[in-house]
């Protein structure tokens, strides 16, 4: 038997391992891996979600027991200190020694640190391991209770350095990036759409500094300043160096292996280092001159040695490496791939720029407009995918190219690339596992797999950064439809039926318990995800409230509150519009002391008290309702607020009381359950001070009457709402609302709010008033009706909950004792209290 | 750490079963939380399946004692328990995390006798 040692388990060194188990042969070798890292490899792509979540284990790419079951040795936390290449062994640093006949060097990069004086000072930190990330971690909370807003800067604008930019914003530091050239992401962007990022990024917070060179970090052994000469400098109290990488080569140099002038292990097209016995594979390898520092050409190195090792010598690697990227920043696209900006002598440019949506694309096109060179997307990287696609097969250009980038997209016409089915088979859709669109299609057509979940389990597509997974699905979609198949929306495994004809089942055949829906249209015994699905029927067609099935809610619902981190729950009593008295302020006021909650004012206009235990929340709201209080809903998918502006009441510019219609109209569907939460708002004037379009559903009063905006909202995605009817009266504004609301909530998909809903309604904003205006569908009585007929039937069901011995007996935290649960710790802040971090 | 207190236990291990409370007192489909010594441990009546089942309390995501107000549902034909804060899932057969590598939990038996509810303990 021979033996295979693998020195690193990064990303490209467990690549490799999964791809020479997966061999047949691999049977007739030992492989030993050595990882210096106390843990087993990582998502090292995804490292910047260890920040939310700080769950470790999510990012590992393999349990621990994967290696045991393919019989792979794999020692951590040592690391593998030197080679003997005469008698092919290692020694680690422990004093070991090992033989191998076959020896892999996956010893991936380290982070440039630039020979600034100071680098050494606390508070300065690198990005490259978990481990650096729970010292930075660590640092920040610390900083946070020293000083008001603390500072931190990244010395690097480029990919790297605009991540870890996000992730000091994250953990609530002030983010400044410093870069030495004049533009952000040097590499891959020209000046112009470096622009429009570096707008965009300092609109959300992120402080850019360009053209700058730090000659000296200040402070007394902590970093208190950046130095960038000629009396310029930067307070900042972290510093998170992001400047580059360099290959760890140093094992190598030690055995006289080749080496670059700049650093790593020089490999030629058989991944093969200059001792044919070694291999160098990912960020270490020199190849064709250049470091990679992308995980896919890594993974195409570990294809080509694990092929070499097998003796299948015909698989080489490429000359010419894609290096083309998507920046994962949340909230800004960016993208380039191929030539981003390239000399007029070979081809020419096509740029669209939109300074006012911050977008920028710039395709480049060979002279006789035939080939895609590369481009640049920033802002709207949507067309990325299939751009990128277009870029590496080669494929024709449509006669307009423009097209590509400004599209003939739009209401009606199509885009202008056809679609991804059109690409040819080789084509490559996920290029971190290279998986083809033969591949993903054959996976539906000839395997039967019908989903994108099967799909990734069967061929791994998709499942490294994942930007391919647009693309797969409308490959699953258009592969099931040339098997006859229509592609359903289906709930999950229990019921083969999309929410809207679940909705009509229900209404129907009169359904009204979910083990009777069960039995008479599904399978099986439910689960998670269809059982708030159809409570959110029941609740709209019959308007029940979520006490009466209680274990088919989603928890918040199951109780009537939101469940907090801690265990505990929050209050949110109705406060329509925003409208409260002083009377109704004090006895807030008076429970929530009583009580001992932690009370906030929130982003929607009303109060939250937090901190309420299980059993407090029947004597909580049996008080609250004494007082004339109703439930909010802040836990439902249901109507939340309707947030108003003061409006002509008191404003000098108010055109009519927004306050008043904002009361009406969150009274008329408080209550009302939806695919999801919707939100609503009511401005006096233009100057919109109630965010009405940045809500499901808007009033604003302009002269001569109301303006009615639907399908808007904040969050992760904002979108504006759009215009549906002009100056029209409250009457009417109310019953084009009506209709909006109940028509989505009959039509939309589980937890869809109405702004991408309205965006998958074929037709769009004009089919929608064909429906609910003109009533192209003649349904508009019946909406009516249905709407009226909620309307009608509210009832508090906080009310029915603490008047009704059964419910009540639901709130206790064990039912075969008394005692609390002494799990729930809470701290103290700034007068208030808080639930104990999680450990 | 509290994650430690919870050790799985079979059916022919128990040493004690634990008189919870009378069977009407557990939401049907759903879970409730018992207190045996210084455990909580969430019981379940998956009425549908006809199967009790129990497991700790704690959420190994982050340690919170919520289980028992999740949401049970099946997987391939195994029963499940949705945490409420994050909705991670495990199998109430195995303790197994199904949708991701969080640390198992530990199951319990249950069995009813004269419409009370017992929990087996190994003490
Ligand atoms: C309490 C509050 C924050 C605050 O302290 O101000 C809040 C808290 C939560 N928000 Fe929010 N949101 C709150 C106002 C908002 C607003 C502002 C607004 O309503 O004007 C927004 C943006 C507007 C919008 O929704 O379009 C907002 C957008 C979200 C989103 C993103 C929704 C989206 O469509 O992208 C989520 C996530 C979701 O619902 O899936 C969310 C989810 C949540 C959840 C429910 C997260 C969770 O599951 O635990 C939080 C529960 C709080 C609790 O236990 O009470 N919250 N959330 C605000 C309660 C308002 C209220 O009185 O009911
Ligand atoms: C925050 C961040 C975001 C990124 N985002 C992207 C992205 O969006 N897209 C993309 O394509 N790439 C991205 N990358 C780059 C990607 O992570 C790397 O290309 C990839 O990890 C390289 O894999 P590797 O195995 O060569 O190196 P590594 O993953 O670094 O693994 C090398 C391992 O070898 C160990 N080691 C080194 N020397 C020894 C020794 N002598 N003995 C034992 N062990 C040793 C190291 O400790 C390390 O664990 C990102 C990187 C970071 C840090
Ligand atoms: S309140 Fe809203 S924005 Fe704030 S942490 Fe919770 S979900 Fe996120
Ligand atoms: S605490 Fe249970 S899933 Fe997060």
């Amino acid at each position: 038997m021979k033996t295979i040692v693998v020195v690193g388990n990064g990303m490209v060194g467990y690549k490799f391992c999964e791809k020479f188990v997966a061999q047949p042969e691999s049977a007739l070798y030992k492989v030993i891996v050595f990882g210096e890292e106390p843990r087993v490899a990582y998502d090292r792509v995804h490292l910047s979600s260890y920040f939310e979540n700080q769950d470790a284990k999510a990012l590992e790419l393999a349990p621990r027991s994967w290696y045991e079951t393919h019989n792979i040795d794999l020692i951590c936390n040592e690391y593998v200190s030197d080679i003997d290449r005469d008698s092919k062994s290692v020694e680690t640093a422990s004093g070991s020694n090992y033989t191998y006949d076959t020896l892999i060097l996956a010893t991936g990069s380290s982070p440039f640190v630039p020979p600034i004086s100071g680098v050494e000072k606390k508070g300065v930190f690198v990005y490259r391991t978990i481990e650096d990330l729970e010292d930075m971690l660590a640092f920040a909370k610390a900083l946070k209770t020293q000083k008001n807003n603390p500072k931190a800067a990244i010395l690097g604008g480029g990919l790297l350095g605009l991540e870890a930019g996000k992730a000091v914003m994250d953990m609530g530091l002030e983010p400044h990036v410093v870069e030495f050239a004049p533009k952000l992401m040097p590499r891959q962007l020209d000046k112009r759409s470096s622009n429009v990022l570096q707008l965009t990024l300092e609109n959300i917070g992120i402080h850019i500094h360009t053209a700058k060179a730090t000659n000296k970090i200040i402070g007394e052994g902590q970093i208190t300043g950046m130095d960038f000469g000629e009396d310029d400098s930067l307070e900042v109290d972290m510093l998170v160096i992001s400047a580059g990488i360099r290959p760890r080569d140093e094992l190598a140099k030690r055995c006289d292996l080749n080496v670059g002038i700049r650093g790593g292990v020089v490999v030629n097209e058989k991944m093969q280092t200059s001792d044919p016995n070694i291999y160098a594979i990912g960020e270490v390898a020199l190849y064709n001159q250049m470091i990679y520092g992308l995980v896919a050409p890594g993974y195409e190195m570990a294809e080509v040695a694990v092929n070499q090792i097998l003796h299948k010598n015909d698989v080489v690697m490429k000359s010419s490496i894609d290096m083309s990227t998507k920046l994962k920043l949340i909230g800004v696209d960016v993208a380039s791939f191929g030539e981003p900006y390239m000399p007029a002598d070979k081809g020419l440019s096509i740029i669209y720029e939109n300074k006012t949506k911050g977008v920028y694309k710039r395709i480049n096109v060979s002279h006789d407009g035939k080939t895609l060179l590369g481009g640049i997307m920033v802002g709207d990287a949507e067309d990325y995918g299939i751009l990128h696609q277009m870029y590496i097969n080669n494929m024709p250009l449509p006669d307009n190219a423009e097209e590509l980038i400004v599209g003939s997209r739009g209401e009606g016409g199509g885009s202008a690339f056809g679609s991804v089915i059109d690409l040819p088979d080789e084509a490559v859709i996920c290029s971190c596992e290279a998986i083809t669109k033969g591949q993903v299609c054959c996976s539906v057509i000839d395997d039967g797999n019908e989903t994108v979940k099967e799909v990734a389990k069967a061929t791994k597509a998709g499942t490294g950064c994942g930007g391919c997974k647009p693309m797969i699905t409308d490959l699953v979609k258009e592969s099931l439809k040339t098997l006859g198949k229509t592609v359903k929306e289906r709930i999950c495994e229990h019921f083969n039926y999309s929410r809207q004809e679940l909705f009509d089942i229900v209404k129907t055949k009169k359904v009204t318990s979910y083990n009777n829906l069960l039995d008479l249209v599904g399978e099986g015994n439910g689960c998670e995800v269809c059982k708030p699905v159809v409570a959110s029927i029941f609740a709209s067609i019959y308007n029940e409230t979520a006490n009466r099935q209680e274990t088919i809610q989603d928890s918040n619902d199951r109780y009537l509150a939101n469940i907090q981190r801690n265990g505990t729950y929050s209050v949110v009593p109705r406060v329509a519009g925003g409208e409260i008295t002083p009377k109704q302020l004090i006895a807030m006021g008076r429970i929530a002391q009583k009580y001992d909650l932690y009370t906030k004012i929130t982003g929607g206009q009303r109060i939250d008290m937090f901190g309420a235990k299980l059993h407090e929340l029947p004597l909580i709201w049996e008080e609250l309702i004494e007082e004339g209080f109703e439930t909010g809903q802040a836990y439902g998918k249901s109507l939340r607020t309707v947030k108003s502006c003061v409006g002509s009441t008191w404003c000098r510019y108010g055109m009519d009381e927004s306050v008043s219609f904002a009361i009406e109209i969150e009274n008329r569907y408080k209550g009302i359950r939806s695919p999801h939460k919707f939100k609503g708002g009511v401005s006096g004037c233009i100057r919109e001070c109630a965010e009405a379009r940045g809500k499901d559903f808007g009033f604003i009063a302009v002269e001569g009457g109301w303006n009615v905006y639907v399908g808007g909202n904040g969050g992760a995605n904002p979108k504006h709402a759009l215009l549906i009817a002009e100056k029209v009266d409250k009457e009417t504004a109310i019953k084009y609302v009506d209709r909006f609301i109940m028509f989505y909530i009959k039509t939309a998909q589980p937890l869809q709010r109405t702004a991408p809903w309205l965006d998958k309604l074929e037709g769009g904003i004009t089919y929608l008033q064909n429906v609910i205006i003109n009533d192209s569908l003649g349904i508009v009585d019946e909406l009516d009706k249905e709407m009226q007929a909620l309307v009608d039937s509210y009832k508090c069901e906080w009310k029915e909950a603490v008047e009704t011995p059964e419910i009540r007996e639901r709130y206790t935290h064990f039912i075969n004792s008394d005692e609390e649960d002494e799990n729930i710790e809470f701290v103290s802040l700034r007068d208030q209290k808080m639930p104990k971090e999680w450990a | 750490m509290i994650a430690n207190t919870f050790e799985t236990v079979s059916n022919e291990d128990v040493t004690t079963w634990f008189k919870a409370a009378h069977l009407s007192k557990f939401p049907k489909n759903g879970g409730a939380c018992i207190k045996y010594k210084d455990k909580q441990i969430a019981v379940f009546n998956f009425e549908r399946e006809g199967t009790w089942y129990a497991c700790q309390n704690l959420c190994p995501h982050k340690m919170e004692m919520v289980l028992s107000r999740g949401m049970i549902g099946e997987e391939n034909g195994e029963a499940k328990i949705a945490c409420p804060l994050h909705k991670n899932t495990f199998s109430l057969k195995t303790g197994e995390n199904l949708n991701g590598s969080l640390d198992a939990i530990a199951t319990y038996p249950v069995k009813i006798e004269d419409d009370f509810v017992y929990v087996g303990f190994v003490d």
